[in-house]
């Protein structure tokens, strides 16, 4: 069968794609969830750590450990602009943030972002899965973070085809491991 | 091509231009007769059309508002997507896979075969399979569906391979590559399938038929035929006596068209029909247009749906190729013994990363559902669909608060699941779980319903004017130049996809069109 190369490539096209900024990517590539960050420094209607916070939530929330930071990172960055120009988002994005620290620090006396172990965090989301902002950050999130076309050779998908032709000769039948019945 | 005046009254005016409306437009056309199709959407044509599936979403999907109610699952995870279809010249011919399966005989004597069963609102139609079958067998000419005409099957694709494999270890017997309207071979002036994929975001080699590029440029190349796209319809007019006399639409800009008519025929799929028909209530028809009994938007249908994917130790790549040239039929038989009345079909499905995290549990997260995406290479998917039982209940009516961004009421849809549907849902997910695990799947993934792709039933066939909306012929029992062309005449919906029968009812219908004018009868 005709596999997949799933090394990483980045491309300026999924990277505007998604973020609509022009962050260049070796300004987060690499680098992990913390709000000395470029990228979380860079942020203007949510504070650093708040857009560290939302991050990691991100990668909680649909954990692939195949997958870069950087493609969390570029899924949540759109939040930024949209709390510049929205005062109801941002107010839910810091409040939202705020509630996850203040039981972060009740379980762990520790805010979010460093409670250790990804199931302590998922047990924290958990406790707020029925609010406006986790609802919102998981709908974002299901579009932003799979809709990144770098992301998908990964999975094992190809994307667009027609450009190549199709499957015709490349693989549309090429299963070879069926028990023959 | 033709160019027809707002004020020429010898028109028969089709609103949507899909397999109901862009077929009638071209057969009257080829008959003589001067038709304007009006289609709410946009025209792209093949070369638009991106391998890209959200992309694609936003270019041909009817994203207008509409709202939901009820306990069916949709109505929780898309309360305002209650049908994924597309707003396009050529409707959702442009993004429908190409299954064309003929009812069976009993299914349109379902009152007669299931007798009457709590809680669903069954009749039989008002024609027989023997009726129809001549225009079935023109329907299938005319796009030019595999295993028909001596035209050979489409060649099986790996995710047809695992279910082929599977479907025979459990001892299923019908399994094919379907009976597609996807050229196996070069055909009517178009190339055979390339196996792309993406059936669903418009075929870009036009191997699958779409009325886009075969019925609607013939119909226009007659000059009887003129297309104007970006024309929502927002009413039928009438005139004193109760007949009609033109439409009203819109066009990009809000503004408002008046054109004549001498017959109107609605085809704007099962949600956006009833709809307009209830928005042109008038002093004459307080209850909107053709509902004298009351069944407009009614004994809506979408079929008894919902997939199974499997995931296995090794690559399937199910996206690769024809998104749905694989079926299994054994299950489509009416058996009461299963526990429910109907069949339905196992047919091969994949999606994309993209429309996979989407649909495959929305409202999921965690590792459960991220180690099933980590899965999505060894996935082979198949779709369920099965008849779902008319309810009176399930309906389109129009939502008392939310207004279009013209002013008129949106459609709302309610559906609840029938007890019927319910069983044979249970049914179908674990004789198709018995399919996969057959070859060796490790995990199962039942999949719940997408947003409604066929909608059904809301303008529904009846031989009497008390049961239904239209008579045999697709006219509405009130008004004898008012027509309906699209999926909303089914009276029950079978257990297959139904293109098919909507594009053999436009035969029939443009036959007896034509023979009403002729014979001065409308």
């Amino acid at each position: 069968m005709r596999e997949i190369d799933r090394r990483t490539r980045f491309s300026r096209r999924g990277f505007l794609r998604t973020t609509g900024a022009a962050v260049p990517v070796a300004a987060i590539a690499g680098t992990s969830i913390s709000a000395g960050a470029a990228w979380a420094q860079d942020a203007k209607a949510i504070a650093p750590h708040a857009m560290a916070t939302l991050v990691k939530a991100a990668r909680d929330i649909f954990p692939h450990d195949h997958i870069g930071d950087v493609f969390y990172v570029r899924a949540v960055t759109p939040w930024d602009a949209k709390a510049g120009k929205d005062d109801a988002h941002k107010a839910m994005v810091a409040e939202g943030i705020a509630r996850l620290d203040a039981d972060a620090q009740d379980a762990h006396a520790s805010p979010y972002l460093n409670v250790a172990w990804e199931s302590d965090r998922v047990a924290l989301l958990r406790g707020i899965e029925h609010t406006k902002f986790f609802k919102t950050l998981r709908a974002d999130l299901v579009v932003s973070l799979y809709n990144q076309p770098e992301i998908w050779p990964k999975f094992g998908y190809e994307g667009s085809s027609a450009e190549y032709g199709g499957y015709l000769a490349r693989g549309f039948d090429d299963i070879n491991w069926l028990p023959t019945v | 091509m033709a160019q027809f005046d707002l004020n020429d009254d010898s028109l028969v005016v089709i609103i949507g231009s899909g397999a109901g409306g862009g077929t009638l437009g071209n057969e009257l056309a080829q008959k003589g007769v001067k038709v304007v199709i009006l289609e709410a959407g946009d025209r792209y044509e093949s070369a638009d059309f991106v391998n890209d599936e959200w992309a694609s979403f936003a270019q041909l999907a009817w994203k207008d508002m509409r709202t939901t109610s009820g306990t069916w699952r949709v109505g929780k995870d898309f309360p305002n997507l209650p049908a994924w279809i597309v707003k396009a010249v050529g409707g959702s011919t442009v993004h429908w896979a190409g299954a064309s399966l003929r009812f069976e005989e009993h299914e349109f004597k379902v009152r007669s075969t299931y007798g009457a069963l709590p809680g669903a609102n069954l009749l039989d139609w008002p024609i027989s399979l023997a009726e129809l079958a001549p225009y079935y067998a023109k329907a299938e000419d005319k796009m030019g569906v595999t295993r028909t005409n001596g035209i050979p099957g489409l060649p099986g694709n790996n995710n047809f391979r695992v279910m082929e494999a599977g479907a025979k270890k459990v001892g299923y017997t019908q399994v094919h590559t379907g009976r597609m309207a996807i050229n196996s071979q070069p055909r009517d002036g178009r190339g055979s399938c390339q196996q792309i994929g993406f059936c669903f975001q418009g075929c870009k080699s036009g191997a699958k038929w779409s009325t886009l590029y075969t019925e609607i440029p013939k119909g226009e190349d007659t000059g009887n035929l003129e297309v104007r796209p970006n024309s929502h319809v927002v009413k039928i007019e009438h005139d004193a006596a109760g007949k009609v006399t033109g439409v009203v639409y819109a066009s990009p800009d809000g503004a408002m068209h008046r054109q004549k008519a001498r017959v109107v025929a609605v085809a704007g799929n099962s949600i956006e029909s009833p709809r307009l028909l209830l928005n042109s209530a008038s002093n004459l028809f307080p209850d909107g247009l053709a509902n004298s009994s009351g069944q407009v938007g009614r004994n809506y249908m979408r079929h008894m749906t919902g997939n199974v994917y499997g995931i296995f130790e090794k690559p399937v790549h199910m996206y690769r190729g024809t998104t749905m040239a694989g079926i299994i039929r054994d299950e489509s038989r009416h058996d009461p013994k299963r526990g429910f009345v109907g069949g339905y079909e196992m047919e091969t499905v994949s999606l994309g990363i993209p429309f996979m995290a989407a649909f495959m549990d929305p409202g999921a997260w965690g590792r459960s559902f991220t180690s099933a995406m980590d899965g999505y290479s060894n996935m082979a998917g198949m779709w369920l669909i099965g008849e779902d039982m008319p309810r009176e209940t399930n309906r389109v009516t129009l939502d008392p608060v939310a207004k279009d961004k013209l002013g008129l009421p949106v459609a709302s849809v309610h559906y609840d699941d029938h007890p019927n549907d319910v069983a044979m849902r249970a049914h179908a997910v674990q004789q198709g779980s018995a399919v996969y695990s057959a070859v060796g799947a490790t995990r199962l993934i039942p999949t719940p319903p997408y947003p409604s792709t066929h909608n059904m039933g809301t303008n529904r066939m009846s031989e009497k004017s008390r049961d239904g909306v239209i008579n045999k012929f697709g006219q509405t029992h009130d008004i004898k130049n008012l027509f309906v062309s699209d999926g909303s005449q089914f009276t029950s919906g079978a257990a297959c996809n139904p293109t098919l029968t909507i594009v053999s009812l436009a035969i029939r219908q443009a036959d007896n069109i034509a023979r009403m004018m002729e014979q001065r009868e409308i």
